[in-house]
């Protein structure tokens, strides 16, 4: 038996590493150069307590939300993925307070454990606003570092991932899934798992399936880690029906993050930052807490996020067999990944009546370091560089990408945005890789760091 | 150990070899190549005043390295602790963690470059964006021809530099592209825009890039007027920031004028016993002045461990008036000539210097050429200094 995962997002990993614990092969399939490099890698990268979905209007999305915080506890621990158990607050004045109560009630019933309404400033001394909703169950992860290491949980028990290999059609006999065709050739399977994030509905569309996402775009800032005050708590605003609000929080590496906005885009490639866009972003941002000037700014970054029609995550079986959606991952994507992936595997499971494994292996191996420091913002090592070439190697990830090194490491994210060791990390890259130093690229095929060699003296 | 000097640039090696001549034991950190942003720097222009020659940056950095005998420990200075007898700098080695202690430290730890985000360019993030440093160093050091379609922002030092280097090797610089009404290079390397016809945008910045996978095109702006500029390189010379981490952790007072640490005559910073040189305390046009800064910042240790510090005084504060961003040192010793670095706010064309010890006609001044004057403070006031236009 033979299941295909489309997508190596966070929901596409998750998937493939429980459908792991059965005696199935599984393929993976991303176009892009690696893991997560979707709507994965640019997000908050919060793990929501579950209050904010409306368990009448978005049941999917509710169930999945608190179920998958509880899974993140045990899986950040197995897997060594950084993060923090912060807690959050929606904040707000004397006049918010019966949407804040409103938001106490449906956590209550989506069965959010702790939950209660705090005065603000006893938490959090900075904050501006009164009154806030305080979770302590919400946390912190980086999702590219999460994708990775699910990734690689799912690689080490056999998951093949097959990066920059686009699906360009699913071939259905008699109503049931028989085939993936790729640009790399043609695959037999017996189900497909569509999560591919916003190309999700063109992957339905290949079986006949009607589904609308839309792209949603948010815009961030990072700020300088010595800039100013930091929050301990993950701070929203109160939610609008549209979105959760823009964020402030100290995210897991240490500097102070602010976002998203959310905007309807058109295009699923534009990630650009805007003007307006970040001003925005720092304008609602400054009234939840003090921030520091723009020109603190290291780091100003764009994502998109699925927006699926009817607001709720698009989940299991359909009208065509063994083809499965794990589509429509809006927010709380992330934290409900976990709990997505068990349940799709525990389905796929019943139908093609798979076998538990008898031996699966939890784990993954621990960063090394040493060596001499290559990063001088962020203290990362030329050992740990190494590592992760390494790592990106045992994934498959056939392109040499400082970004691949960077969502490993953090080298390159700190103060100075890679200007004093994006070269180093490029040459340790091409001579793993065995190219030119101008070869290496900086996100995958098209971004490469240079056009070619200096003239050279020829004697 | 006496000293420990953090940083072996053109300041820290000075700093070392003049400790030394004093009969200092020294040691130098060093997390890159000795010499620092010098080996990158293949143009000439260095030395001028110290050596009267003019030299690349190889060739100085050659110089220095040889006549510094003493010990070099390779490794990243991560932490520094102060006390007012002892400081320790713990250092990251190839082979572990390695903490030196000494009465006096020389922080040297030179400057960073600003980059994209910080002056707030918007856009696709894409390969193709390079500080002029980093494209500096893949060209120079490491072969690699970034991109064959420039456009520079700003129109200091290295952005002029680098537009030369890459027309050389035969890229079109399409624009040089500054904010103020006025160029920020100095005159010598203003004349590289005429030597290879290359536009200079005043009163203009660059906001977005727009690309999918490399710089395809950058969006200029001049008050309403908006402009795409075709290229696949975007090379940002936005101005250096001293790198201060270690310092303002440890507790130094920083000028919010220098972005360096507050310093006084003997570029001692308001922890006693760390001193400060280079590009991490002000930052410098000229390496000779680096350098100078650096054998000033020596003496001063020499002087804290003979004295068992600096001597007590009543120190005269320095005030930047009309004209002036910033002046280093910022405390001047009462009665005591000394030799402080002012930059001008704005360029002007018949400026006169006003000091408390006198006024300096200057003639023609640009923010872009630092001052180097001696000044002396009686005791009991303040020291004025502003340029007069």
């Amino acid at each position: 038996m033979r299941v295909a995962v489309v997508g190596a997002g966070i929901t596409g990993v998750c998937v493939a590493r429980e459908l792991s614990r059965y005696r199935v092969e599984v393929h993976v399939f991303d176009a892009k150069p690696d893991v997560g490099w979707g709507v994965s890698k640019a997000n908050t990268g919060l793990i929501h307590a579950c209050y904010d979905d409306d368990p009448e209007r978005f049941p999917v999305r509710a169930k999945a939300c608190v179920e998958g915080n509880r899974m993140w506890r045990s899986l950040v621990e197995e897997l060594s993925i950084p993060h923090s158990w912060d807690g959050s607050m929606v904040v707000g004045d004397e006049e918010d307070l019966p949407r804040l109560r409103e938001l106490l009630r449906r956590g209550i019933r989506n069965g959010v454990p702790e939950l209660r309404i705090v005065e603000a400033r006893k938490l959090e001394p900075l904050i501006k606003g009164e009154y806030a909703l305080y979770a302590p169950t919400a946390g912190q992860i980086s999702p590219p570092q999460a994708v990775i290491a699910i990734a690689e949980s799912a690689a080490i028990n056999g998951v093949r991932f097959h990066l920059e290999t686009e699906v360009k059609g699913i071939r259905v006999k008699s109503g049931e899934v028989e085939a993936i065709i790729t640009n790399e050739g043609e695959v037999r399977v017996d189900a497909v798992v569509n999560a591919a994030g916003l190309k999700a509905d063109e992957v339905a569309g290949m079986v006949g399936l009607p589904m609308e996402i839309r792209p949603r775009k948010g815009e961030y800032l990072i700020f300088d880690e010595d800039a100013g005050p930091k929050p301990s708590h993950i701070i929203f605003p109160v939610p609008s029906e549209r979105s959760k609000g823009v964020v402030v929080t100290t995210e897991v590496s240490g500097h102070l993050m602010v976002g998203p906005n959310a905007n309807d885009v058109q295009d699923k490639e534009d990630v650009s930052t805007t003007v307006e866009g970040l001003r925005e972003v720092y304008g609602k941002a400054s009234k939840l807490w003090p921030l520091p000037p723009m020109n603190k700014v290291i780091r100003s970054f764009a994502g998109l996020r699925p927006e699926p029609r009817g607001g709720d995550f698009i989940l299991g079986r359909t009208e065509v067999g063994g083809f499965y959606n794990a589509a429509g991952m809006r927010s709380p994507g992330l934290t409900a990944a976990p709990a997505v992936g068990k349940e799709l595997a525990s389905m796929i499971a019943e139908d093609l009546e798979l076998d538990r494994k008898l031996r699966w292996k939890a784990g993954r191996p621990l960063p090394v370091d040493g060596g001499g420091v290559v990063c001088r913002c962020n203290l990362v090592t030329s050992g740990r560089v190494r590592w992760a070439i390494e790592r990106m190697r045992f994934l498959g990830v056939k392109t040499p990408s400082v970004d691949s090194v960077k969502f490993r490491t953090s080298a390159t994210a700190g103060t100075c945005q890679g200007s004093f060791c994006r070269v180093h990390i490029a040459r340790m890259l091409a001579e793993e890789y065995g190219v030119p130093l101008w070869q290496v690229t900086l996100k995958g095929k098209g971004s490469e760091l240079g056009v070619g060699d200096v003239k050279a003296l020829v004697i | 150990m006496d000293v420990v000097v953090i940083g072996g640039g053109p300041a820290g090696l000075s700093a070392a070899i003049r400790a030394q001549e004093l009969g200092l034991k020294v040691v130098v950190v060093e997390e890159g190549r000795l010499g620092g942003i010098l080996p990158q720097c293949i143009h000439t222009g260095f030395g001028l005043l110290t050596y009267g020659e003019d030299l690349t940056g190889p060739e100085l950095a050659h110089r220095l390295i040889n006549s510094y005998q003493g010990e070099v420990l390779r490794g990243h200075a991560a932490g520094l602790e102060y006390s007012y007898h002892r400081k320790r700098v713990r250092v990251i080695t190839e082979g572990g963690t390695v903490t030196l202690e000494a009465p006096t430290v020389i922080y040297a730890a030179g400057a960073r470059e600003r980059h994209a985000h910080e002056i707030g360019i918007v856009g696709d993030r894409v390969a193709g964006i390079y500080t002029a440093g980093e494209a500096q160093a893949l060209m120079d050091l490491y072969g690699v021809l970034p991109g064959r379609e420039v456009v520079i922002v700003g129109s200091g030092d290295v952005g002029l530099i680098m537009a030369r280097r890459l027309s050389l090797e035969g890229a079109k610089v399409k624009a040089v592209v500054e904010m103020l009404p006025y160029p920020g290079g100095l005159a010598r390397n203003l004349m590289i825009l005429r030597d290879f016809n290359i536009p200079l945008l005043l009163n203009h910045r660059v906001v977005e890039v727009r690309g999918r996978g490399r710089v395809e095109r950058v969006k200029v702006v001049s008050g309403s007027k908006e402009e795409w500029i075709k290229c696949d390189t975007l090379l940002v010379s936005a101005g250096l920031v001293p790198r201060v981490k270690l310092l303002r952790r440890a507790g130094a007072i920083i000028d919010e004028r220098t972005s360096g640490p507050l310093v006084n005559d003997r570029l001692e910073t308001s922890l006693p016993g760390i001193f400060a040189a280079g590009n991490s305390l002000v930052i410098n046009d000229l390496v000779d002045y680096a350098m100078e800064q650096g054998r000033i910042a020596a003496e001063g240790a020499e002087e804290f461990i003979r004295e068992g510090g600096i001597p007590s005084q009543d120190w005269v504060k320095v005030i930047p008036g009309d004209n002036v961003r910033s002046v280093v040192p910022q405390l001047i010793s009462p009665g005591r000539e000394v030799i402080a670095y002012v930059r001008p706010s704005k360029p002007l064309n018949d400026a006169t210097l006003t000091l408390p010890n006198g006024r300096v006609r200057l003639g023609v001044i640009k923010p872009s050429e630092m001052l180097r004057v001696r000044v002396k403070a009686e005791e009991g006031g303040v020291a004025h200094v502003e340029i007069q236009g």
